[in-house]
């Protein structure tokens, strides 16, 4: 009678699975909706895009591309795709090269007091980017460094170091000892004991740390829009330009998203296994 | 990591003269932490104590020869000025819908998750993506393709049923950035509470199932318990961002029709208005605010942290 009742249960817990699976890909497909659209009407002409009800099924062209990397005269992309290039990776490098060592003397030999020198640099992550944007604007316009990329480099630098020193210190906590006492029997000094030894073994690691890092510093606009002008303008502050509604130019808001999203979302599905970690600071593994 | 670092700590050899040599060695130790701390005290702490300062300040930028030490004035005409009063209380409001909202969902779409089925890989991909999309294309994209009133998604697909053509963006403007941040901000809730479900222990559950208890009760009684911490976990991480978001405020309103929150008015008191002193004062306000929330957070991160050095 039990055994009966519980085969049914399990039945109807399966019936219940394939139905709530079927519920999960309606969820998945209605939250990916947004971006579908986007990309396909990137793909439509300008006509096409600004209709009611919507043409799903117009004819696709490469014109708003072609639009917007300068074809029609508009603003030229490649600067700012460039300068966020510079901005994300220039910035990703120094952070790596940063937190590094610095994971290392709070992991693997740890300074006295190591938890709380984490928690420093937790803190500083919780401090508002408004809070120091008025003397970093005012130090930049008064020593020129105002619309230099050079100055986002050190800004996003600070602004990844904290969740780079997390991940990286998770990650070097895993390293085994033996093989470092091994490297310092051998007489191998430090920078070579981090760079042969522990690089190697942390190196999936590090590599989803500098894929979260670009992401941030990718994303970034509030310090791009404040502190840079025409020289220095990154690719989030050459989307503002489309703020404004501009008559018909929907396809051509749909490409330039599209297209300078496209190394976030590169980025973030190749760190996919890693992300939680990286985003919850290395708190949830 | 302390347990198994200590026992190398211990082999090294003891010299008698251990003074001098203590201190070189203490400083090797701390050798490589020290640009990294160098470097996050120089460019993040030192603008904060600047912030501070000029908050006492009566400055605008325009007239710098007017400038004078005013002391708490800039404070009382922030808690006083009914604009920042309001962009206080917006800034509240949307952290708070923002984060609850996002949550529920996010728990709802890593339950369904959780389970087996065909193709649960692709829709934790495609779910994952709104996450990717860089801020301000997400806020374009909901700003012209999904909220136009004429020829926006939204309206197309109401177009079908005969419903209203409403103008989203003025009827609700609040409504129309917390629906766009809940859209990429369920995601990043959803990887949490995944990753929280998944570090569920299996036997437990299983004796559950064993002794007879329902889905409902599983849920309740060891589930949610489980969860706890992971949902405050991300409740205070996306509290930390979305108090400081500037992206969706600044694209689809530009802090139009009441939408302006703390960060926008500080971005708009300086960089537009060249109110060094207020803008200062209004960041110092956001700060003790983040503070409060910062506090809570750390000792979530902490104990998180705390129980994963014990198991290591």
């Amino acid at each position: 009678m039990s055994a009966l009742a519980a085969s049914a249960r399990s039945n109807r817990r399966k019936r219940g699975g394939t139905g709530l699976g079927l519920v999960a890909w309606l969820v998945g497909i209605l939250f990916f909706l947004p971006i579908a659209w986007m990309a396909l009407t990137s793909f439509h002409s300008e006509t096409d895009a600004a209709t009611n009800p919507p043409s799903f099924g117009a004819s696709l062209t490469l014109d708003s591309y072609r639009e917007f990397f300068g074809a029609g005269g508009g603003a030229d992309p490649w600067p700012a795709l460039i300068n966020s290039v510079t901005a994300s990776v220039a910035s990703t490098l120094f952070v790596l090269v940063l937190a590094f060592p610095a994971a290392y003397a709070l992991s693997i030999r740890p300074v006295k007091k190591w938890t709380d020198v984490l928690f420093f640099f937790l803190s500083t992550k919780m401090l508002p980017v408004v809070a120091g944007l008025l003397p970093i604007y005012l130090f930049a316009k008064n020593t020129g460094m105002l619309d230099n990329i050079w100055l986002l480099v050190i800004l996003y630098t600070s602004m990844n170091l904290p969740i780079a020193v997390w991940m990286m210190q998770s990650f070097l906590a895993e390293v085994p000892v033996a093989v470092i006492e091994a490297a310092q029997i051998d007489g191998a000094r430090l920078p070579t004991i981090l760079a042969r030894v522990v690089a190697p073994i942390a190196l999936p690691g590090i590599a989803a740390t500098a894929l979260i890092c670009f992401i941030f510093s990718w994303n970034e606009l509030l310090f791009a829009r404040v502190l840079t002008g025409v020289v220095a303008e990154t690719a989030p502050v050459f989307l503002t330009g489309f703020i404004t509604s501009q008559g018909l130019f929907l396809a051509k808001v749909c490409a330039a998203s599209l297209v300078i999203s496209l190394p976030v979302l590169a980025a973030g599905f190749a760190a996919q296994d890693k992300l939680v970690q990286g985003l919850s600071l290395g708190a949830v593994k | 990591m302390t347990a198994t670092t200590s026992p190398r700590v211990a082999a090294a050899p003891a010299r008698p003269a251990a003074r001098p040599s203590n201190r070189m060695r203490a400083w090797a130790t701390r050798a490589p932490l020290l640009p990294a701390l160098a470097f996050m005290i120089v460019v993040t702490q030192l603008p904060f104590v600047a912030t501070l300062v000029i908050s006492f300040f009566d400055w605008n930028a325009l007239y710098p020869k007017d400038r004078h030490f005013t002391g708490i004035d800039n404070y009382r005409q922030v808690l006083s000025d009914s604009d920042l009063r309001h962009s206080v209380w917006t800034t509240i409001l949307l952290t708070v819908t923002v984060v609850l909202v996002s949550l529920i969902l996010g728990l709802a779409v890593a339950l369904l998750l959780n389970r087996k089925f065909p193709g649960r890989g692709v829709v934790r991909t495609l779910m994952i993506a709104p996450f990717l999309v860089v801020p301000v294309a997400a806020a374009l994209l909901w700003k012209h393709v999904l909220y136009n009133p004429e020829y926006g998604l939204f309206n197309g697909l109401l177009h079908y049923v005969g419903g209203p053509q409403p103008d989203w963006i003025s009827n609700t403007p609040l409504l129309a950035v917390e629906a766009s941040l809940v859209w990429q901000w369920t995601p990043f809730m959803m990887l949490i509470l995944l990753a929280g479900l998944q570090s569920r222990d299996g036997q437990q559950l299983e004796a559950a199932r064993v002794d007879g208890a329902s889905d409902w009760q599983i849920f309740r009684h060891l589930t949610l318990p489980h969860l706890r911490r992971y949902l405050e976990l991300g409740a205070l991480l996306g509290s930390i961002y979305i108090v400081q978001n500037f992206d969706a405020v600044f694209t689809i309103t530009s802090g139009g029709l009441g939408t302006a929150n703390l960060p926008y008015t500080v971005y708009q008191s300086f960089y537009q208005a060249h109110e060094n002193g207020l803008a200062s004062a209004a960041g110092v306000v956001v700060v003790i605010g983040s503070i409060i929330i910062a506090t809570f957070a750390l000792r979530v991160v902490s104990s998180l942290f705390r129980e994963e050095v014990g198991r290591a």
